[in-house]
């Protein structure tokens, strides 16, 4: 089992993740270069950071390298893949989540924990959890705002697309638990699929109780559970 | 031929725009009456094309592709 750890010019949470893959999980996971092959790994997680300095748009150039051809034939054939910050808006820049992240309602750089609700449990990534289950991390971004349209916001929900939302501590979507203005207070998504995660909140932060919760620990636990199973 | 392309990408009307926003705040501030302010970003692009159709062409696959998210964003091209 030995996943990838995809590092852009720019990525920052990538060392956050690779230690909780090898030194809490006891999986082999790589940092791989973006020029380097991601062939023949179980699994793969684009990091948090500012890759390529956000030019144009966040996300959007490391979304058109070919190692997101890569990225995309592994998806293809079931393999987990986990976007997380700037990897979510990679993985919508490079059409393999719908929507889009636009600039925080609040045009600020936002750090702050927030709770979530767990929406979907039927994903690579979520089966550790309960439906309708709070749980706490950090966000720590400026482009977290998701946007889809009203008819791919249908669809979505039909699907079970929306895995994560914004809410206050007694579990309502209230506005003021919405960091960043995300519509239906949306924190993260899959693909139809249900093997491609996007979210903005920060796991690999929230991994260890001494860090202030250890409740993103589950979706690397349960990535590599799905991983396992093949 | 050696072209000049001019794209302006603009979020979609009806689109939340907080730098628009704060823009306008800030000019109604200043006195000014103030209906509305969008931002955009503007790129300048040369390119060698065999002529305007070609060029335009071009630069519209490239906005497609790349420039401009057609989640959110209009775009407007000139080419000179």
């Amino acid at each position: 089992m030995k996943f990838a750890v995809i590092r852009f010019g720019g990525s920052n949470c990538d060392s956050d993740v690779h230690h909780v893959l090898n030194d809490l999980l006891g999986v082999s996971a790589d940092l791989v270069w973006y020029k380097d092959s991601i062939e023949g790994y179980d699994g793969v997680v684009i990091p948090g950071g500012f890759s390529y300095g956000d030019y144009l748009r966040a996300g959007a150039i490391a979304a058109r390298t070919p190692i997101m051809n890569s990225v995309k034939r592994l998806a293809d054939n079931g393999k987990p893949v986990i976007g997380i910050c700037n990897g979510f808006q990679i993985l919508a820049e490079a059409g393999l989540l719908p929507g889009a992240l636009r600039t925080n309602e609040y045009p600020k750089f936002c750090c702050k924990w927030v709770n979530l609700r767990v929406e979907n449990t039927d994903t690579a990534f979520t089966s550790g959890f309960k439906e309708g289950e709070i749980v706490r991390m950090p966000v720590a971004h400026k482009e977290g705002n998701f946007f889809a349209d009203d008819a791919a916001l249908q669809d979505m929900n039909s699907r079970h697309q929306i895995v994560f939302r914004y809410v206050d501590p007694d579990g309502n979507t209230a506005d003021y638990a919405n960091p960043n203005g995300s519509v239906e207070n949306i924190a993260g998504i899959v693909n139809g699929s249900g093997n491609v995660l996007g979210m903005m909140p920060h796991p690999e932060r929230a991994s260890e109780s001494i860090l202030g919760s250890d409740d993103g620990r589950r979706i690397f636990e349960s990535m590599v559970e799905y991983a396992e199973q093949g | 031929m050696r072209y000049c392309a001019e794209i302006t990408i603009q979020l979609k009307q009806g689109m939340l725009d907080p730098e628009g926003e704060t823009i306008q705040r800030a000019l109604t501030h200043l006195g000014y009456a103030v209906k509305s302010a969008h931002a955009a970003k503007r790129l300048l692009i040369e390119l060698e094309a065999d002529d305007t159709d070609d060029a335009t062409g071009m630069v519209d696959e490239m906005c497609r592709k790349m420039l401009a998210n057609p989640v959110i964003h209009n775009y407007s091209i000139v080419i000179r």
